[in-house]
């Protein structure tokens, strides 16, 4: 028990919130609370669908629950039942095999539905493109609000892609889909 | 032994490790199983090509055996558009693991295991109708037409008093890939378990018959995200081959640096999630803070977190500089302290160790007669590491020590991550600290004719296989096939066998204490 104590002790608290640094991953932390806080009330929760990636993407979302980016300190929780979803959060490309696991999925989710793609798959197809067994990008499937693109995206601009979607509130709102790339750069 | 002296009186690829091609007849392709299968050798994969052009050419059905001489590739030619469905000898009485990758190359070329036991669809899950098959090269047998409704799936039942289902997936509770489980249940004890995989599956094989050679790296970085070095260096060193070409010594100490770095990021990175699937959320929080801090140096160093598209054909995109090489250097030794308090942690934590022992076990001998490979297949005393048994550039320097244990459960597998990083840490050290400096890239002349290739490599996983066909054409030179295998095509049917007899909240920790590939797995 004292090497854990010890080990807690000495790392001390990672997580990254000073914002004084003027890097972005530090202002990101309390600015996000604050819209969470704002919009959804005390939590965010999120259920992921991986429609097809090929898992880097996934790589990168759990590295969200890691210390430095600390989620859960913000008030955004992983939960493993799109019933209890504020957010689906894909990734892609959607694979023929799981269309209709991703529609289903969508379908039980309660309003918001909230919908975030993920990475340059999720967007757009990516390097896999249209095929016999691909459906393409997430919007092919189901409507989507946000789109964060990268191979794989860094944990940070996943974190700005789902402050971008809380922003805009419900998707009734909503006339088409955001770019991250274009409203956050 | 006579299967050794035949495979040495073959002619080797040029490629860095022995990898020899043959064509066979029907008779000697079952005859070679039998021979391997009882010279110890493993199947590494199957698969089948469609060497058709016109109205002539065959279909073909290939195997890779791995030897102690090396890795064999047979082709079996199965006759032309006559024959119908072209047929060849099962390989599943030799090697239990044929079985899934036969139902796969069923689907993807309509050539069929004559009597295998098992016919079911396998990466089809309707998608596509039975009767077309997406990797002929006629468009008519392709059949891309509109696609049905999903097709059910026939799970084996097991029944009797008490007996239950519990259906799993596609759609995990967690942040996984999707995967069908079936488990049949009494009580809280599993009495079967049966996968369902394929859901992935988003025609890779295909794909890369559309992209050039020079370019397709990018998408082999793509099969299996936590394998990206694995994969694109497999893929180059295939196409290497195919070119005859050698890549400057510092390229191949830049890929194992990063190879070895992918190997250590996946085992951080699993040895937290182990523990948070025991209840132990102090391991997740130490080994992801550890995981990130790596990761992040990769970002710093190569560009990537994950060190995506830094293997290009013909060696790697970029070398490193004196600085950069110095901060890996130090965060081998930091990351080193605090794996070896974090091990007296997992060590003497009773819970945990309550949890993690006699947990899923595979016996030796059951992973002997399955095929079970890589960590897994370490952690069950299957002493089987391609950077020791066939050490290519640069690891016929570096002396790699292999990690095994024997117990085969849950606790084997978390000390078998644990002493890899310990030796991969060395090994980077070693890198780090040898002569920098040279070449890092040879320009590739792709040959004029139709010519094979072939790369294989030890990932994190176990090894990963590429087999590379191009077609040749003057001033056109493409992919004609591209076969790549993950060890998962082996493992995962293993995984069936270890939860037998385990209580249903294990299996979570039991399938992350195996990690296998679902993207790598359904291509």
């Amino acid at each position: 028990m004292w090497r854990i104590l010890r080990q807690i002790a000495r790392n001390g608290i990672r997580t990254e919130t000073a914002p004084a640094c003027g890097d972005a991953l530090r202002v990101q932390g309390p600015l996000l609370h604050q819209e969470v806080l704002a919009i959804l009330g005390r939590a965010l929760t999120i259920r992921q669908v991986d429609a097809g990636s090929c898992n880097g993407c996934e790589l990168e979302i759990n590295a969200l629950n890691n210390p430095y980016y600390n989620l859960e300190g913000l008030g955004i929780k992983f939960v493993a039942s799109p019933r209890h979803a504020d957010m689906l959060l894909v990734t892609g490309p959607v694979s023929r095999n799981m269309e209709m696991a991703l529609r289903r999925t969508y379908d039980a989710t309660p309003a918001p539905k909230l919908v975030v793609a993920v990475g340059d798959c999720g967007c757009d197809g990516g390097i896999f493109g249209d095929g016999y067994a691909t459906c393409g990008r997430v919007a092919n499937v189901i409507p989507v609000d946000v789109t964060v693109p990268g191979c794989p995206p860094p944990p940070i601009d996943i974190l700005r892609g789902i402050l971008t979607a809380v922003r805009r509130g419900t998707p009734a709102a909503v006339a088409g889909e955001t770019h991250l790339r274009g409203e956050m750069r | 032994m006579l299967i050794s002296r035949f495979v040495e009186s073959i002619e080797p690829l040029p490629a860095p490790l022995p990898i020899r091609n043959l064509t066979v007849r029907s008779d000697t392709w079952r005859a070679i199983a039998k021979a391997v299968s009882a010279a110890g050798g493993r199947l590494l994969a199957l698969w089948g090509s469609d060497r058709t052009r016109g109205a002539s050419g065959v279909l073909v059905v290939s195997a890779a055996y791995a030897l102690r001489e090396g890795l064999l590739w047979l082709d079996l030619p199965l006759g032309g558009r006559s024959v119908n469905p072209p047929g060849y000898p099962d390989l599943v009485p030799f090697f239990p693991c044929a079985a899934r990758m036969q139902r796969a190359a069923a689907d993807l070329l309509g050539i069929i295991a004559e009597g295998a036991a098992d016919q079911r669809p396998w990466l089809n899950h309707g998608a596509w109708p039975a009767d077309g098959h997406p990797l002929r090269r006629d468009p008519r047998e392709r059949s891309h037409g509109p696609v049905g409704e999903a097709i059910d799936y026939a799970f084996v039942r097991v029944q009797g008093d008490g007996v239950h289902e519990i259906p799993v997936g596609p759609v995990h509770a967690g942040i996984i890939e999707p995967g069908h489980f079936r488990f049949s249940v009494v009580g809280e004890k599993v009495l079967r378990l049966e996968q369902r995989l394929g859901y992935k599956h988003k025609g890779i094989e295909a794909r890369f018959t559309e992209l050039p050679p020079l370019v397709a790296h990018r998408l082999a970085g793509r099969i299996s995200g936590d394998s990206t070095v694995a994969y694109a260096w497999a893929y180059c060193m295939a196409l290497e081959s195919v070119a005859a070409c050698t890549i400057p010594a510092r390229a191949a100490w830049l890929r194992a640096l990063l190879l070895e770095r992918e190997r250590v990021a996946n085992h951080l990175g699993d040895l937290g999630a182990l523990a948070n699937d025991a209840a132990f959320g102090f391991g997740l929080a130490q080994f992801s803070r550890l995981r990130e801090d790596w990761l992040r140096r990769s970002q710093d160093a190569f560009g990537h977190r994950l060190m995506m598209d830094c293997i290009v054909p013909g060696g790697v995109a970029s070398d490193i500089d004196s600085v950069t090489a110095e901060t890996l250097f130090r965060q081998c030794d930091a990351i080193e302290r605090e794996v070896v308090e974090l091990r007296k942690v997992y060590d003497e934590h009773s819970g945990l160790q309550d949890r993690f022992m006699t947990t899923g076990r595979v016996s030796p001998e059951l992973a002997a007669r399955l095929g079970l490979g890589g960590l897994a297949g370490r952690a069950s005393g299957q002493a089987v590491d391609l950077r020791c048994d066939q050490p290519h550039p640069p690891y016929h320097q570096l002396a790699v020590n292999i990690a095994t244990r024997r117990d085969g459960d849950v606790a084997a597998r978390v000390a078998v991550r644990f002493d890899e990083i310990f030796e991969s840490l060395r090994l980077l050290r070693v890198i780090l600290a040898g002569p920098d400096g040279g070449e890092t890239r040879t320009p590739l002349q792709l040959p004029a004719k139709p010519a094979l290739g072939a790369g294989w490599v030890e990932g994190w996983r176990g090894d990963v296989f590429v087999a590379l066909e191009l077609a040749g054409e003057p001033g056109a030179n493409t992919i004609r096939r591209c076969h790549v295998h993950d060890p998962s095509w082996q493992n995962w049917p293993v995984l069936e066998h270890a939860v037998i007899g385990n209580i249903v909240p294990d299996f979570p920790l039991i399938n992350k204490s195996f990690n296998l590939s679902y993207s790598g797995h359904d291509l």
